[in-house]
């Protein structure tokens, strides 16, 4: 090896280690930061404290925001998940005229929907519907702005299932319905789980929708609801901040983790044979 | 059980195929039927209309004394065995075999019980717990067959059902598959592209091409007596010799050679008609240095216990089985002698068998 070569190689592994560390730093901060006395931006060793949990358990809006979350997200996965299955089902097997160019411009579409470019309007239809300060309201907008790409997902995975499972079903005498409950979703449950987590993490963590779809504090979710934590002189008050973000964090793991092991996640439909 | 009646049915795709073409067809009560084919012929769109997957076009389609044409395919009573056998993989090998009857609405209790029982008589009863894809083909094909045989049809539909195993163990299918149907003596079509699947399971087979049936009748007829070319051509493991001949003063002849027809044809055989003259491989002889016509071999192919021989001579090529003990050597010049008996004439303008 020449000088030349070790000196290249210092380089490379030193720009390795800058760009580790670029993705690891927030993440020791948020499982450090919570547990240090003196919290602030920077990532230290913590002065170890139990305290802050202390100063979260005695604010109930931060629980009633975690809940929320909880609500909206389990919503708009309970509707994506049950509509986008029978929607890619009914896709997959039904031949239309223009069916992908359909799907694409619904992919499409669908990034403007949740996105800032149409706030203004989702605003005034939310108003309209009376749907503004309502869970249903943002489940509703989130819903179908996630769709799309859930159907997108989901009728590869009905693409690759052989037709075969459902006609010898058929010729049994089983109904759609029924081949869709029996048969289908089960051989298309990675799909499904997958499609389910992606649901509740983009619900999780979506600011925009509910912070101007909700005016009444009570009903912020996680997300929205630390926006607001700020102390008296206006500071933002990295104590709960850094506590919240841990307890708002924790959930999405341990459903990750869970639904890995459980089902196994996907992207891609087919079957072993 | 019940025999199965085609009445000019057809099936018309969007686009104008006419996969299956106004077919006459009656299958009797318990036989065990062969469609023949090859690929593209609508064999497989035949037998998927008898099940009701594909909608009948035109015509009509009686299972027993039920007309059968515009029910759903679960209101037939028919059950059907797929290519790749279709076994749901999230279930057990038990759940698959009870799951028609569980569609069927028989309580949990009978459906087990009888889905167990069919799966014993199939010797599947230590496989019962295991998931299809834990499964040889083999097992795969007979759990495929027991959930078949569990809900009692009165008609079984079987789609290439050996086409997915491999050769040794087709050959053990065949004879399974052929028994067990004729102890359940239920009626039974199914679809082969393989000729000699259908000449050795079947009752009666029907030949198809293009969406019509060509030739309906024992394996022995069709393989003795082809209607025409193309069945001649289709049929029999070493394909006919097919010679473009003429008729000359009641003889048929072609480059010079008189070729030997049985005596009944004399009389049918007008001066100046266009044939094709048809004989097995089986019934030609090569014996000596005399014959109908005297040719040199060009290729000689090993078919185990005896040889395929192709003679060339001024009739065209010539192919013909003889024993491994007296096969002769490419290059030698031998006499090929034709067995006049088993001869076949076909009229060249549209393939029909003269008779």
């Amino acid at each position: 090896m020449t000088p030349a070569d070790v000196v290249r190689r210092i380089g490379f592994y030193t720009l390795l280690c800058l760009v580790f560390a670029s993705f690891v730093l927030p993440m020791l901060w948020l499982v450090s930061v919570p547990f240090d006395a003196k919290p602030s931006l920077s990532v230290s060793v913590p002065d170890f404290t139990l305290g802050n949990f202390e100063t979260l358990a005695d604010n109930p809006s931060a629980y009633k925001s975690l809940l929320n979350s909880v609500i909206i997200s389990a919503g708009s996965m309970v509707l994506v998940v049950s509509l986008a299955a029978l929607g890619a089902y009914a896709l997959s097997r039904v031949r239309i005229r223009g069916r992908d160019a359909l799907l694409y411009a619904l992919l499409l579409l669908s990034s403007i929907v949740t996105g800032t470019a149409a706030i203004v309007p989702l605003y005034i239809l939310l108003d309209e519907l009376q749907l503004l300060d309502s869970h249903t309201g943002v489940v509703l907008a989130m819903s179908g702005g996630l769709l799309p790409a859930a159907l997108f997902i989901l009728k590869d995975f009905m693409d690759t299932t052989p037709r075969s499972y459902e006609e010898s079903a058929r010729v049994f005498g089983a109904s759609p319905l029924r081949i869709l409950v029996d048969v289908v979703v089960p051989i298309a449950r990675p799909g499904l789980a997958t499609i389910a987590v992606w649901t509740v993490v983009q619900v999780w963590g979506n600011f925009l929708i509910p912070f101007i779809a909700y005016n009444d504090p009570d009903r912020f979710p996680a997300a929205v609801r630390m926006f607001t934590f700020y102390t008296e002189a206006g500071q933002p008050n990295l104590l709960l901040i850094s506590a919240f973000s841990l307890a708002y964090a924790i959930p999405v793991i341990a459903m990750y983790l869970f639904v890995s092991a459980r089902y196994g996640f996907r992207f891609h439909g087919g079957i072993k044979h | 059980m019940a025999g199965i009646v085609l009445e000019r049915l057809s099936k018309v795709f969007p686009g104008g195929v006419r996969a299956v073409d106004a077919i006459d067809l009656e299958i009797a009560d318990g036989e065990f039927f062969a469609l023949l084919g090859p690929s593209g012929c609508g064999k497989t769109t035949l037998l998927r209309t008898i099940a009701g997957l594909e909608a009948a076009t035109s015509g009509t389609l009686r299972l027993g004394d039920r007309d059968v044409t515009r029910l759903p395919p679960g209101a037939r009573d028919v059950a059907m065995v797929f290519q790749d056998y279709a076994l749901f993989p999230h279930m057990t090998v038990l759940d698959n075999v009870a799951y028609p009857l569980k569609i069927k609405k028989t309580p949990k209790q009978e459906r087990y019980a009888r889905a167990t029982e069919t799966g014993e008589s199939l010797s599947l009863g230590e496989l019962l717990d295991r998931r299809p894809a834990q499964l040889s083909g083999g097992q795969q094909q007979r759990a495929a067959l027991a959930r078949a045989i569990a809900v009692h049809p009165q008609v079984f539909l079987f789609d290439e059902p050996l086409s997915n195993l491999d050769a040794r163990l087709r050959l053990e299918a065949r004879t399974f598959i052929k028994r067990l149907q004729r102890e359940l003596a239920v009626t039974t079509v199914f679809v082969t592209h393989d000729q000699a699947e259908a000449l050795a399971m079947s009752d009666r087979m029907a030949v198809m091409e293009a969406g019509q049936i060509r030739q309906v009748g024992t394996p022995r007829e069709v393989f003795r007596r082809p209607a025409s070319v193309f069945v001649a051509n289709f049929i029999g493991s070493t394909p006919m010799n097919l010679l473009p001949a003429t008729v000359a003063d009641g003889a048929v002849r072609t480059g010079g050679v008189e070729l030997p027809v049985p005596d009944e044809y004399a009389a049918r055989l007008p001066s100046g008609l266009d044939v094709v003259y048809g004989i097995r491989p089986e019934y030609v002889r090569l014996d000596g240095a005399t014959g109908t016509v005297t040719g040199e071999v060009s290729v000689v192919e090993h078919l185990g216990t005896a040889e395929l021989v192709t003679v060339s001579t001024t009739a065209g090529e010539i192919r013909a089985v003889v024993p491994d003990v007296d096969e002769p050597a490419v290059g030698d010049t031998v006499g090929v002698t034709f067995s006049a008996g088993q001869a076949l004439v076909y009229r060249a303008e549209d393939g029909a068998l003269i008779d």
